[in-house]
This record gives structure tokens, sequence and C-alpha cells, in this order.
């Protein structure tokens, strides 16, 4: 008794350290995410240490990133098209420079590199160049620094292309991953939440106890998978049915990472909401039964009812394991950032996109700063669907 | 706030449980870099393969070497090699410009060795009709100018572009040398893997794609490519990369620093010997010998 008196506060206090401090790596990662997606905004879409030039005597003084990978794409090939005299663009860069210059000309250490530069642009008007500030700034008479829109929220938010590794200016429109996202995941949940209930209402209320207590732990399997596997599955089977079903060129659509989605989130939505509607007493059970309400008319108005919270629960929790995912999105969804998204049309996910794309972005530079960025807008996004649904399931206890 | 409390320690738990993991391997890796010569390699995930079974073989003939092959793509390998954080940096580019000269900005020499060839073939549906296109043609369909086949020659049928995701040396090379560095069409499939392009393609009528020579299988066509406006198509082969006939072909560099020659030369002599030259062929890419 008295061993218990000294050990039970310890305990406690223990167990409390472990609360605060798991409480406070949460928040770390949070300001860390935060701290670096929002140094994001504000750079330059123009690599760093990178400037991009023009003739002094252009008149065109501005450009936006989507003209300038416009012109590098050679969609706009004349200065009139940008507001400036009618006189073709002539892209400029190191490659060309390496072209129209022997290595001698260049000096061994890359010496003469400015007075080159100088040189050429002073022959050419109509140039756009590309070249690193440390070499050319203030150096080269001929040509001047063009500016270039910053990056802002509202232009993340609402540009519709996605090139990160565009050069020389990268494209960072969020918006096409986004809605993405969203599709995938919304058709996710409304595929996996009626199927999910009713095996949930079948297990909690009709199934007996032999063929409950064998489905569980299978159902419970399925949440073990790795979603690699299941990407995999999707890949080889969800895909090719897609196809052939509504006849498409393509499978990897958003259809079939929604339905792949919905099967990983089934096993979440089953266990949760099966185990809120066990919760309905049974007397409340057997006091319909008795007023001569049947099976059904009783699961409908009477356990579901009462286990509502747990179901929009169940339904969260669903809907951040779709969001949220990452691999399986990564193999079936067919990766293409474009827009408007269709159902039947490859879309682009958050999660994929920062999987498949963080590996080879320069640590701490824009490219890794923008996936920082979606880090925290898929962060946003998840928070919001959690507050919302916590309103809404607490409105309904009341 | 019972259950706010077990969320703690669960999180808790299971933020221990990685740490342990970590201590784990930083606990195996202390033997290897306590051997005789270690060599760390760095870089394209192109070369990967290769200079994973180059350093096997190396270290079953020479008895306490250690060599640590580690990916991440090219242009990660060469920051690796500014840095001094790794010995040899393979690439399956060359250097660019602006590379050079930060090197030359810290006072380094690069010594540069290529090991082999990559031949990449663009790859199509068996039951396609199309044999061969222009370098021009390709460009237009991965920039979304050409839509149908039948503008090339083919059944009328959507065309579905297969390309990788854009951290891979094999999309910027395309880029680079086949759509003359304009960028890809929004509606490119990007593909996270090889294998995930040759499965896509395999089961799509209307798909175009590109790989290694080493990943064709039966399930895809290879298609021959023309680099002078349709006068002269070639098909993807080894000879044809060795020979430079077959034109998106690519060298497969090791670059490493001219200070540190004498501890990495045992290693890139080994890679370039007979044996070291048999396994690249093995590994699916052209031998230089």
């Amino acid at each position: 008794m008295r061993i218990r008196r000294f050990t039970e506060p310890v305990f406690e206090s223990l167990i409390k350290i472990c609360g605060y401090s798991s409480g406070f790596v949460v928040l770390l990662i949070i300001v860390f995410l935060f701290k670096e997606g929002i140094s994001f905004f504000g750079s330059s879409p123009v690599e760093e240490g990178f400037t991009m030039y023009v003739h002094a005597s252009n008149p065109v003084k501005d450009l936006s990133a989507a003209q300038i990978k416009d012109v590098f794409d050679q969609k706009i090939t004349n200065w009139k098209a940008l507001g400036g005299a009618d006189q073709p663009i002539e892209r400029f860069s190191l490659d060309e420079l390496g072209e129209a210059f022997t290595e001698e000309q260049l000096g061994k250490d890359f010496e003469f590199l400015p007075k080159c530069i100088d040189s050429y642009m002073d022959s050419l008007p109509g140039s756009l160049a590309f070249f690193p500030s440390a070499q050319t700034d203030g150096k080269v008479k001929s040509a001047v620094p063009i500016k270039i829109d910053k990056i802002t929220v509202g232009k993340f938010l609402s540009d519709t292309e996605w090139f990160p590794t565009s050069r020389p200016a990268a494209r960072m429109g969020v918006m096409p991953l986004l809605l993405g996202t969203l599709l995938v995941s919304f058709f996710a949940i409304i595929i996996a939440l009626p199927l999910g209930l009713a095996a949930a209402v079948y297990l909690a209320e009709i199934a007996d106890e032999r063929v409950r207590k064998f489905l569980k732990p299978v159902i419970e399997l399925l949440a073990g998978i790795p979603s690699v596997v299941y990407g995999f599955f999707g890949l080889v089977v969800i895909v090719p049915l897609v196809q052939s079903t509504f006849n498409l060129p393509v499978g990897e659509t958003a259809l079939a990472g929604s339905i792949v989605l919905a099967i990983m989130a089934l096993p979440t939505i089953i266990t949760v909401s099966e185990d809120a509607l066990r919760t309905t007493p049974r007397a409340m059970k057997e006091a319909s039964l008795a007023l001569g309400a049947s099976q059904w008319q009783t699961i409908r108005k009477v356990v579901v009812p009462y286990a509502s919270s747990g179901i929009t629960a169940a339904a969260i929790l669903g809907i951040g394991r779709a969001i949220g995912e990452t691999m399986a999105a990564l193999m079936v969804t067919g990766n293409s950032a474009i827009m408007p998204p269709t159902l039947l049309q490859p879309v682009r996910t958050i999660p994929a996109t920062i999987a498949a794309e963080l590996g080879e972005a320069p640590f701490g530079g824009l490219h890794f700063q923008a996936l920082f960025a979606l880090g925290c807008l898929l962060f946003i996004i998840t928070l919001i669907i959690s507050l919302l649904v916590e309103r809404v399931s607490a409105k309904r206890i009341n | 706030m019972k259950n706010i409390n077990f969320l703690f320690l669960a999180i808790t738990l299971f933020l221990a449980s990685c740490g342990g993991d970590k201590t784990e391997t930083t606990g195996t890796e202390t033997p290897a870099t306590a051997a005789t010569t270690t060599i760390s390699v760095k870089g394209s995930d192109t070369v990967l393969p290769v200079s994973q079974k180059e350093a096997e073989e190396f270290m079953k003939a020479n008895a306490g070497s250690a060599i640590t092959v580690v990916g991440g793509g090219s242009g990660t390998g060469i920051t690796a090699l500014m840095d001094n954080s790794t010995d040899v940096c393979m690439s399956s580019r060359e250097l660019k410009t602006d590379e050079k000269l930060k090197f030359q900005g810290k006072a380094i020499e690069v010594k540069e060795v290529v090991i082999g060839y990559d031949a990449l073939s663009v790859i199509v549906h068996p039951e396609n009709k199309v044999a061969q296109l222009t370098r021009e043609q390709l460009e237009k369909i991965f920039t979304g100018e050409i839509k149908n086949w039948k503008e090339v020659g083919g059944a009328d049928a959507q065309i579905v572009a297969y390309s990788r995701e854009s951290s891979s040396g094999t999309y910027e090379f395309f880029k680079e040398h086949v759509m003359d560095k304009k960028n890809y069409a929004t509606n490119v499939l990007n593909m996270p893997a090889t294998g995930a392009i040759v499965q896509s393609i395999s089961q799509t009528k209307g798909a175009i794609g590109y790989v290694g020579l080493a990943y064709l299988t039966e399930g895809v066509k290879a298609i021959s490519v023309s680099y002078d406006a349709g006068k002269t198509f070639v098909a993807p082969s080894v000879e044809g990369a060795k020979d430079k006939s077959y034109p998106i072909a690519r060298a497969m560099y090791y670059f490493y620093d001219a200070k540190n020659e004498a501890k990495v030369k045992s290693f890139v002599d080994y890679v370039m010997s007979d044996a070291g030259q048999k396994n690249v062929a093995d590994a699916g890419y052209v031998p230089v010998k």
C-alpha cells in the first residue's frame, strides 16, 4: 500500500513528462515546417545566384515567370508579344556561350567570361540572357538585369502550372495539385464511407459471433498492408480495369486513385465505426425492439444515430488517410499536373509531388522550400477538416 | 484527457523506436569506416546499379577495403564532390558550365572518367503500327503539339505520353537531347520508376515513353529514331550506342578530385578493367571497351 502511494505519483509525472515532451516535438515539427515553407514566399523564381539580363536598349524591363517559360519553350519568339519592339528573341545562357566561344577565348579559369558575355550581348539587341550573378554583376555594360515578379501566396495558390525544375524561371502554381488532391480524396471517401458503414453495421448488429471473430481480424489485417503494395495492386489490377470499363486511352486516372485510396481507408472506417456502433447500450436496443420496431428500424433510428459522432470520427480518419496517402497515389494517378482535373483524367496529388520531388531538390533551394510550402498547405487542409468535423459532431451530441 | 495522455505516450514510444533504429544503422556503419581503405561513391541513380555491382566485386577481391555507394541523382553527387563529402561522384551527364565555374571557384581540379554508356529507347505498345519517329516528332509528342497517332502515320488514337519524374536525370537528359530544352506538356504522365513506365506502356494501347536499354521487355516495342529529319532511322542497340550511330545515348561518368587520385585510383582502375567492364555489361549498359 505504502509502495503504491510512492510509485503512483512517480508514474503519473513520468507519463506527464512523456506527454509534454511529445507535444513539444509535434510543435517543433510544425514550426520547422512553416519556417521552411514561409521563406519560400517573396523569393524570386529564378535560380539562386543567377540573374536574367536584356540588352540595355530593350524597352521591356520586367517579365513574369510564365512569360520567361514561354520564351524558353519557344512559344513566344518575338519581343512584340511582350510589349517590346518588333525583333526576334535570342535565348542566351551558359550553354550557348560554350558553343559561341572556344575555351581559349573564355580563358582557362573563365577569367574572360564577363568580357565574352558583354561582346555577345552587345551584338544581339534582342537577347534574353541568363547568367550567374557573381560573373556578371556590374561587369556587363551592354545588358541590364530584368525585373521578375516575386512569388507571393496569392500567385502560389492561383497559378495553374507546376514546373518546379523549369530553367531559367521555375513555375510553381499549386492549383492543379490542390484540386487533384481534393478530387481524389473526396471521391475516395464517397466510395469508402457507404461501404465501410454497411460493413460496420453488419459486423456490429447482424453477423453472428463466429463470423465476426473471423472477419474483424481480417479487416484489421488490411490496415497493416504497406501502401506500396496497395499501389502495385492498383497499377496492375485497378488501372487496366478502369481503362477497359470506361474505354479510356489511359487507365492512370483520378478514379483509379480514388478506388485504391477507398480500399485503403476501409479498414479504418470499418473498425472505428463498428466500435462506435457497439457502444449503443443494450437497454436502448431492447426498448426499441420491445416497442415493435424491426431490426432494420432499430439500426436506422437507434443504433446509427447513437453512434453518429463515432462514425464521423471514422470518416475524418478515413479522409486523413486518403489526403495524406503518398505511395499508392504516386503509383496509380499518373501524376500529370493538369487543370481542370476530371475523374477520368490523370491527376497529381500534393503528397505524391512531395515524395517524388524532394529526393532531388537541392537542400535549402527554391524547389525545396516550395515542397515545404506544399507540406504547410496539406497541414492546413487537414487541420481545417478536423476542426470542421469536430464542430459537426459536437453539435450532434448536444 | 486520458485519451490525449495515451496518444502522447504512443507518439513518444513511436519516436523512441525511430531513434532506436537510427542508432542501430550508425552502429553497423562504424566497422565499415574503420577498415583500411574507404571510398565513398555518390550520385546518379542511373549509374547506381553499376557502381553497386562494381563495389561488391571490388570488395570481394580486396579484403579490407570498404566502398559505400549512395544514389540521389547526378546533381546531388556533384554538390557532394564540391563540398568534399564524397570521393567519387557518379553522373549520367557532363558537368554544366556553371558547375565548372563553381569547381574553379573552390580550386578543385576535377578528373573525369567515362565508365560506360546508356542508350535510351523510345517504346510504344506492341500493337502500335508506328515503328519509327524523327526527333522533331518526338519533341512535338512530348510538348503536346502532336496529340494523335494518325499525325505520325499510325492509327486514329490519342497519344498517351509517359515520362519519368522531374527528379530523374533521365527526365533532364530527354528534355535536353530530344526536346530541344522545351518543357514537357502538362498532360504527360510522370511515373515514379522506370519499371512502372514499362508496365503502363505494355497495358496502354496509345502509349509512348522512354526507358534505358536494359529495361526493354517482350511487353513493349522499341522504335527507331532519326536525328537527320527522317533520312536514316536507327533502332536502339548496344552496338549502336557503342559506335554512336544511335543518337539518344549518353555517357556515364565518374568524377573525382585530382588531389584524391591516389585514394580512388585502385577502384577506378578496377571499374575500367575487363572484369569491371563486364559488370557494366551485366547491369544492362554498354561497356566502353
